[in-house]
């Protein structure tokens, strides 16, 4: 697992971007957006199902279905779906640890599902998680859900539900923590440091 | 990780990082559609095998097969081997006409070694599948995920190897590894039976099994290799099997929670009872299941990454 923490202290090139309060009222805010979308409470809809991807994506799924549950009084089944083993970035990378792969006991076939992930940059990520799920079942649809797009797409790849949309520079960092993994909420962007090693394509 | 040739030396962090891969394989194939993973796309991974094997060489085929890669098997009875070809010239062969990783099982201890010298140079990996009675390290890879998963942890568990551990490259590749992961590891053999400078191996010794049950937390039974014995180690199969064989009376004699293995081919009868390899205690045929998952998390390490580490 790679869930380690990260680094919670402030230096100089950082902003924050989303405060805990404004990562809660983000997440409300999305959940309204995916009950309105996808009907869901109304009794003629199948819930959708929230797939995060490890490490934050995971969390945050629970968290938007907690939410869509307490507004609509129906909690949509959540899981998580790793995608290291589809990542079209292995062979430039030393070997990773995989993350948990967790699908909901009635599966996906003919679900709406969800893919929540907490930042949306290149696609990639995205990508892999599609060819991911094709090869566990075949869903109705799929959307995704993410806590903040910070643009730089290299595929054509969009997210159905944003949290905020960051203008960035390619050289910097956008980091979600997350209470459940940082012990903290908060969205923050760091400014470019030249020997950094290159960005998660997220 | 560039090649796996022995769990004597291998770090235990890596081999950590081996079983959890192998973990979360094993969770992420459960009850898929298609269980095959893309990850290994476009390389290619040849099996030689100089020695007859089943389990082996089909676990590391179906491995290498559900990580996309393609698999070639070659065995040394239906190959230029027969026409008098040295082991470094077929490997040679193999590693020009395009292979990514040899898996070797060869009946010459350090075979595996051998190979990934002479194939240092195609930056070919090499995955020992048992050389001699020398090393199996997959098997034992494998054995210590069966013993997590029955038993949560390995660390400060006790463990009887039970039988022909002179021969066993199975015995030697688990003991290393087992205690490299916090086991304590105790060989139980007649005399005859154990290697030669057991005693600067990070174990225990005993004689007398019945003694030694009550307190392990799993008993792991070896095949008695005949193929290998040259003279008399045993007065007979009978004596063998009444002192050292797994009966029903002895498995009573195991606390409930003990787990009983054995690497197969297992001779029933000779080192255990049908009913003890047969019963909940058992976990043989999941140490057959796991190794496919194990085999794959070592070809994800050896091969996903271009760059990896030595």
């Amino acid at each position: 697992m790679s869930s380690r923490p990260r680094d919670a202290a402030g230096s100089a090139g950082e902003r924050e971007l989303l405060t805990a309060g404004d990562v809660a009222r983000t997440i409300a805010r999305m959940a309204h957006q995916v009950i309105e979308k996808t009907a869901n409470g109304a009794e003629s809809t199948t819930p959708p199902v929230l797939l995060g991807i490890p490490t934050r994506g995971t969390p945050l799924a629970a968290r938007l279905a907690g939410k869509i549950g307490e507004f609509s009084g129906v909690r949509p089944p959540t899981g998580a779906l790793d995608v290291t083993l589809y990542r079209d970035d292995l062979r430039r990378r030393p070997p990773r640890a995989l993350e948990q792969t967790q699908l909901p006991p009635d599966g996906i076939d003919d679900r709406v599902v969800i893919l929540v992930d907490d930042v949306l940059f290149s696609g990639r990520t995205i990508r892999a998680a599609l060819d991911a799920l094709r090869d566990h079942g075949r869903p109705r649809a799929v959307q995704l859900a993410v806590l903040v797009d910070r643009g730089h797409r290299e595929l054509p790849i969009r997210a159905d539900y944003v949290g905020k949309n960051v203008p960035t520079a390619r050289t910097e960092d956008v980091s979600v923590l997350l209470a459940e993994i940082d012990g903290r909420d908060s969205v923050v962007l760091r400014a470019a440091e030249p020997a950094a090693a290159p960005g998660e394509d997220s | 990780m560039k090649h796996l040739l022995a769990t004597d030396g291998l770090d235990p962090a890596l081999a950590t990082a081996v079983l959890d891969t192998a973990d979360e394989l094993k969770h992420t194939l459960l009850g898929r559609e298609v269980k095959k993973l893309p990850t290994l796309r476009g390389r290619t991974v040849i099996t030689l095998f100089y020695e007859n094997s089943t389990r082996t060489r089909v676990s590391f085929e179906i491995a290498g097969k559900w990580m996309s890669a393609d698999v070639i098997n070659v065995s040394a009875s239906s190959s230029s081997v027969n026409k008098g070809e040295s082991l470094r010239d077929t490997a040679l062969t193999l590693a020009a006409a395009g292979a990514d990783c040899v898996i070797v099982r060869h009946p010459a201890s350090g075979a595996a070694q051998r190979l990934a010298g002479w194939l240092a140079e195609p930056g070919t990996s090499v995955v020992n599948a048992g050389d001699g009675t020398h090393e199996h390290p997959t098997q034992a890879l494998l054995d210590a995920a069966t013993l997590r998963e029955r038993l949560g942890s390995l660390k400060d568990r006790r463990i009887a190897i039970v039988g022909d551990v002179l021969h066993s490259r199975v015995a030697r590749s688990n003991l290393h590894l087992l205690s490299a992961l916090g086991a304590e590891v105790v060989l139980v053999a007649p005399p005859t039976l154990l290697p030669y400078g057991v005693e600067s191996l990070p174990v225990t010794v005993s004689h007398d099994l019945d003694a030694e049950l009550p307190a392990v937390d799993a008993v792991m039974m070896l095949r008695v290799q005949a193929e290998r014995m040259h003279g008399g180690f045993f007065p007979s199969a009978r004596e063998y099997s009444i002192a050292y064989g797994l009966s029903e009376r002895r498995q009573k004699l195991l606390p409930d929670h003990a787990v009983v293995l054995h690497p197969g081919p297992m001779l029933r009868g000779m080192e255990i009872a049908s009913a003890v390899a047969d019963s909940p205690a058992s976990a043989i045929t999941e140490q057959v299941r796991n190794g496919v998952h194990v085999r794959m998390a070592v070809l994800y390490h050896l091969l996903a990454s271009e760059g990896a580490a030595a």
